[in-house]
């Protein structure tokens, strides 16, 4: 909340004239007809998005040359708002020219930039981003239907915010890069939650299969959780409690130990650890080929022992159950 | 070009003669009310004026009150967390009832004061949208509700509540029972005889005064814990310097309103009714709520295949102001609580346009808005994408 907050119904005053003038007249509303397309020598395309129920509907046509793949002639309707049916128009002006694979490029962040008056002042307030997030998706509804493949093989990484198009690898390694705690924080860094908000967390304006707050606890517990490992890890094994002392103990037997155990076709299993008066003490069980083996009680233990004693402490004794 | 004004039930026009009674008393009374000298004391017969005004306008006695406010969302505020504090907090009761389509006034107070620990419970409103007796009584509890405040009449669709029979049903259970009538007032009649009301509010800008004044009617006796400390104004009920000018044109706004009533009912409804018959007669249009039930200035009315906002937006390109309830017009995107409430589906939640008329409306302009809207409804279907022409 700042001074220019606190006035509301601002919402078309922020609309630039570039949107403003498109809403009024768009320059590519309307259908192609087959007989249209067929007279430019071209496949015709009709790609559907979103439904009414939702508040946002937009249809495009596309005329494709066959031959080239390329974009001769694209037309749209919407049912949708101002921002929506300026989008549109933007989103299908560009398509023109383009070969199907290089419209597929276009991003709804793409056609508000190309809707913004000036460079610096973007075409339409954060909360309206939403609202032309469709015209990106149904280029690529046009493009499955053209290439005859599903929708889902076009589609590249999970996106978690679409107003930015924003992904969820983005957002895990912005988190951990920078150690981030707070959901404003992702957005600061990243974008991700500045326009619709639906993606901040479940009950906003749009169901979502991610929300920021869910990959923030999610990514923060594993990084809490990693953290802990590497302090059990590290540090003097005496300070260690004895649950962090089973941790390396066990460490070292799956490191140094049970290898050459188990190239004899043996291994052994921790059964208890004790300690008392400055000695820790470690009963195991023989398994497998070590198992009455006669080495078991003398060169086999005494490597044992060494071992944990090179890679822990001197004052560990190991004693076979 | 003429703009013409069919937003009424979000503000409207200041009468000239209201702006003329405020004039005085900017720059020549322009005395505090509580000084005891002459500045002081000038003042206060414009104010009994304007009060006596009030009390005649909704009829209350003098026993009873009204407090001057900044707005019937203060009022509302007032009563609610009054309430809370009286009843809630250091009482015996434990729940408020409200309505699902209440404004966010009334809405979000509610919320605030569940999360000091109050129960609030949220009626739900019938096939006709509006919260019946039958209703109440399954959710009333004279150990429990410390109060029930239901609105007058809806600011969305103008669906009258049946407040009196709401009223009776409190005073059975010794119920305290407040009414936002803010949409009310100077539409139909408003009278705490007749309605037993122990809270009512109100908003001088609804009925052709100026914004930021309103009304709260307390029953003579109640208790109300103030929302505003201070100094002794309002006899210590709510603090804070009275706007004079605004008191005083507040007074005039309401006894006109009053006097307007059977203009309201007659010629309003009229260029309501010629509207809306306009509307119905564009194909696939369809308007929330029976002539009858509502205020008689207000039409809902959706047009399939047009989003709301994409209307109103080409509307006001044409010189018509209304207002929709789409959540894209929203500045928080989020979806109107009123339409869910009512079970009015997502799509007409979306093509929802609200015209409200007032005493200003003039049939020619009826007329041309009529065009406007008709043409509107053309060019939106003729781009819209789910749009599928019935003829």
């Amino acid at each position: 909340m700042a001074k220019n907050d606190l006035i509301g119904g601002s919402l078309w005053e922020q609309y630039s004239a570039i949107v403003s003038e498109r809403m009024n007249n768009p320059r590519h509303r309307g259908e192609i007809s087959e007989e249209e397309a067929k007279a430019l020598g071209a496949r015709l395309i009709v790609a559907d998005w979103g439904a009414e129920s939702c508040g946002d509907a937009v249809r495009l046509y596309w005329a494709v040359d066959p031959k080239t793949d390329r974009i001769l002639q694209a037309k749209f309707k919407s049912f949708g708002c101002g921002t929506a049916i300026a989008s549109s128009d933007m989103m299908a002006e560009l398509s023109i020219g383009k070969t199907v694979d290089e419209a597929l490029k276009i991003t709804n962040i793409e056609v508000e930039r190309s809707l913004r008056d000036d460079a610096e002042t973007p075409a339409i307030p954060p909360q309206k981003m939403h609202c032309s997030v469709m015209a990106y998706d149904v280029i690529k509804k046009a493009a499955s239907v053209y290439k005859g493949v599903d929708l889902s093989s076009l589609a590249e990484e999970d996106i978690v915010c679409e107003c930015a198009r924003v992904g969820l690898r983005t957002i895990r390694e912005v988190i951990r890069i920078n150690d981030l705690k707070t959901v404003e924080e992702i957005t600061q860094f990243t974008k991700a939650g500045a326009f619709c908000k639906s993606c901040l967390r479940p009950g906003g304006h749009e169901k979502r299969k991610y929300y920021l707050v869910d990959i923030l606890r999610d990514t923060r517990t594993a990084m809490e959780q990693e953290k802990l490992f590497a302090q059990a890890d590290a540090g003097d094994f005496s300070a260690k409690n004895l649950i962090q002392k089973h941790r390396a103990i066990e460490k070292a037997l799956d490191e140094k130990i049970r290898p050459a155990l188990a190239a004899d076709g043996g291994s052994i299993e921790v059964v208890d650890i004790r300690e008392s008066e400055g000695t820790v003490s470690v009963y195991i069980r023989y398994l497998g080929a070590c198992r009455g083996c006669i080495s078991s009680t003398k060169g086999t233990l005494q490597f044992i022992e060494n071992m944990l004693h090179q890679e822990l402490a001197g004052n560990i004794r190991v004693i076979p159950v | 070009m003429d703009r013409i004004y069919l937003d009424n039930n979000a503000t409207t026009i200041v009468d000239p003669r209201v702006k003329e009674a405020m004039e005085p008393f900017f720059c020549q009374q322009y005395g505090n009310p509580n000084s005891l000298h002459g500045f002081g004391t000038e003042v206060h017969p414009a104010m009994r004026l304007a009060m006596d005004r009030l009390y005649a306008g909704i009829g209350a006695g003098n026993a009873d009150d009204i407090i001057v406010t900044s707005c019937a969302c203060e009022g509302n505020n007032h009563v609610l967390k009054g309430v809370y504090f009286d009843l809630v907090r250091s009482g015996p009761k434990s729940e408020i009832l409200t309505t699902q389509v209440e404004h966010p006034c009334v809405r979000n107070t509610c919320a605030f004061l569940e999360s000091l620990g109050a129960k609030v419970i949220y009626m739900p409103v019938n096939a006709d949208g509006v919260v019946d007796g039958e209703t109440l009584r399954r959710f009333i509890h004279p150990d429990r509700t410390a109060l029930v405040s239901v609105m007058w009449a809806n600011n969305e669709t103008g669906l009258i509540f049946p407040v009196r029979e709401l009223g009776e049903i409190c005073r059975e259970n010794s119920v305290l029972f407040h009414s936002d009538a803010v949409q009310a007032i100077g539409k139909i009649p408003v009278d705490v005889n007749r309605v037993p009301v122990d809270f009512l509010t109100f908003s001088a800008h609804k009925f052709h005064g100026p914004k930021g004044v309103g009304g709260l009617f307390i029953r003579k006796g109640l208790k109300l814990t103030p929302l505003i400390h201070g100094g002794e104004q309002m006899g210590g009920r709510r603090a804070g310097t009275v706007n004079v000018p605004y008191f005083v044109g507040m007074g005039l706004a309401m006894e006109m309103a009053v006097d307007n009533l059977a203009y309201e009912d007659r010629a309003v409804r009229r260029l309501r009714d010629r509207l809306e018959d306009a509307i119905l007669a564009i194909p696939d249009t369809l308007v929330v709520g029976e002539r009858e039930r509502r205020t008689p200035n207000t039409i809902l009315a959706s047009f399939r295949g047009i989003e709301g906002e994409a209307m109103i937006w080409d509307l006001n390109a044409n010189g018509v102001a209304a207002s929709t309830g789409s959540a894209c017009a929203s500045e928080s995107l989020e979806p109107n609580p009123t339409f869910a409430a009512m079970c009015i589906s997502d799509e007409l939640a979306h093509t929802s346009i609200r015209f409200s008329l007032s005493r200003f409306s003039t049939e020619e302009e009826i007329d041309q808005a009529a065009a406007v809207i008709r043409r509107s409804a053309q060019r939106l279907r003729a781009i819209s994408s789910t749009y599928k022409n019935s003829k």
